[in-house]
């Protein structure tokens, strides 16, 4: 292992360069070029031994990747915000036909207006692609997330692409310490990939073809199935990551203070470092506070969250997105699995960090007042308006 | 050659691959129901150039005893058989 002072982007980079991808086909879109700037620089130096396609728009970086997923081999892309929308086609493509491919895109804000700072509103639209979503918060689970990503989307039993999400400029472009693991080490967690659904000679199929309705349904059920199956499977990678790079991540959720707290904090990304500040700060002025970070989207942690907040009195879910005309769909989902699971507490949305907008301390420690005292049931942090 | 059917049947769930790869023809069924003009060879004028074999979308026509033959199994009457022979060996006719 080495320490690397690395930015998220960089630390991505260097975790995909671990995991040996055979083909690589990617558009620059900031804030994820600097990914794909670093990838191609390996394979120019020979550090990489892939193919590095450049191609002329994101529809097509992703169905070059599909393409290439379809030969049997290990495939990346990366993306953002407009560059995910114009794929948006493809993700369904990818993720029907059970391809599974990387994906690596940095949240940000979509126009209009346009904006290229970070916010979570590009990949939450893509909730239903049927892409497994995970949330970085820092570089060093960035890097490990490269790595895991490979390990349970191939999964014989998942078979399921996978698109790791970094918030845009706040993760993608700070730099910080990483360990970045030995070829050796990354070679022992990951095997290669194998597959039956690929271009055979030896063995022609039908592929990627059409189904009627008396079939398509029966497709969609094995699609969703392999989906959650990747619960245990994520299990299986952490335990298995932790024997041999030593790290210990906490499957779908990632909770702090929450076992006796009143007040719990559910959010995703970077912004859980900041609001884990301000829990200890509230802890020592006698306020039991606590945070949640939701570390996969998809598949949802709905009995995970459901059991941590258990014994809260109040539960603000904080997120940079919104579903216009009704909420933050990290919201909906949260108050689906409470209300599934029998969870009683009162819940309120906070809505923040649109295009870049930073959430500062104070606006946390606020969130934490207001569901103290009961609030608005969706609130927009850090503006004046008149609902 | 014509393609391999399979007979009409209920598929189960076992019977659903996981991905979309398969043996290949094994969910082909007969698909020509929207046809409204059908291509007939004339095999007097036809004479045997390929060019509606190559040209055919859906690869529906064959080439026997050196005269283009149509299956009409899965021929959709698009035409373009008709538009392309330049011997004016292919017509359109009317299905009833």
């Amino acid at each position: 292992m080495a320490e690397k002072f690395l930015s998220g982007d960089e630390a991505f980079a260097e975790g995909i360069r671990l995991a040996c991808p055979e083909v690589i086909s990617a558009y620059p879109i900031t804030p994820q070029t600097i990914v794909v700037e670093r990838l191609s620089e390996m394979v120019e130096d020979g550090s990489l031994d892939a193919e590095f396609i450049h191609v002329e728009s994101e529809h097509s970086a992703l169905s070059c990747a599909m393409g290439a997923s379809a030969t049997g081999v290990r495939a990346f892309t990366a993306t953002s915000s407009q560059g995910l929308l114009y794929m948006a086609e493809c993700l369904y493509y990818a993720s029907g036909g059970r391809f599974p491919i990387v994906m690596m895109n940095a949240n940000r804000s979509t126009a209009l207006p346009w904006n290229i700072y970070g916010d979570q509103r590009d990949s939450l639209s893509q909730l239903d692609s049927g892409w497994i979503q995970a949330y970085a918060e820092n570089a060093q689970e960035a890097l490990d997330f490269a790595l895991m990503s490979y390990y349970i989307a191939e999964h014989k039993t998942v078979s399921t692409p996978f698109m790791v999400n970094l918030d845009g400029f706040i993760l993608t472009h700070t730099y910080e310490q990483v360990d970045v693991p030995t070829p050796e080490q990354a070679k022992a967690f990951l095997p290669p990939y194998e597959t039956e659904n690929r271009l055979d000679l030896d063995n022609p199929k039908n592929m990627a073809f059409s189904a009627g309705p008396d079939t398509n349904y029966i497709f969609k059920y094995k699609e969703h199935a392999g989906m959650l199956r990747s619960v245990p499977v994520i299990t299986e990678a952490e335990k298995k990551f932790a024997e041999i790079f030593g790290r210990q991540y906490t499957g779908l959720i990632d909770t702090y203070l929450t076992e006796d707290a009143d007040y719990i904090l559910i959010t995703l990304g970077t912004i859980a470092g900041l609001s884990r500040e301000i829990a200890d700060q509230l802890r020592s002025q006698g306020i039991k506070a606590g945070v949640l970070r939701i570390r996969y989207m998809r598949p949802f942690p709905t009995e995970e969250i459901a059991d941590a907040v258990k014994n809260a009195k109040a539960i603000a879910v904080l997120e940079k997105d919104i579903s216009f005309g009704n909420e933050g769909a990290v919201f909906t989902n949260v108050n689906s699995a409470l209300k599934s699971q029998g969870v009683t507490a009162p819940t309120y949305n906070f809505i923040g960090g649109l295009g870049g907008r930073n959430i500062s301390h104070t606006n946390i420690i606020d969130i934490f007042e207001k569901i103290r005292k009961g609030t608005e049931r969706v609130n927009f942090i850090g503006i004046e308006v008149n609902q | 050659m014509k393609p391999y059917l399979r007979e009409k049947k209920v598929f189960t769930f076992e019977d659903v691959p996981e991905d979309t790869s398969f043996e290949a023809g094994y969910l082909v069924t007969v698909n020509a129901g929207w046809r409204s003009i059908r291509p007939v060879v004339d095999t007097e004028k036809c004479v045997g150039c390929s060019q509606c074999y190559l040209y055919c979308p859906d690869g529906v026509i064959s080439m026997q005893d050196g005269k283009a033959t149509i299956d009409y199994d899965f021929c959709k009457g698009c035409g373009i058989c008709a538009k392309i022979c330049k011997p004016h060996a292919i017509g359109m006719e009317a299905e009833r």
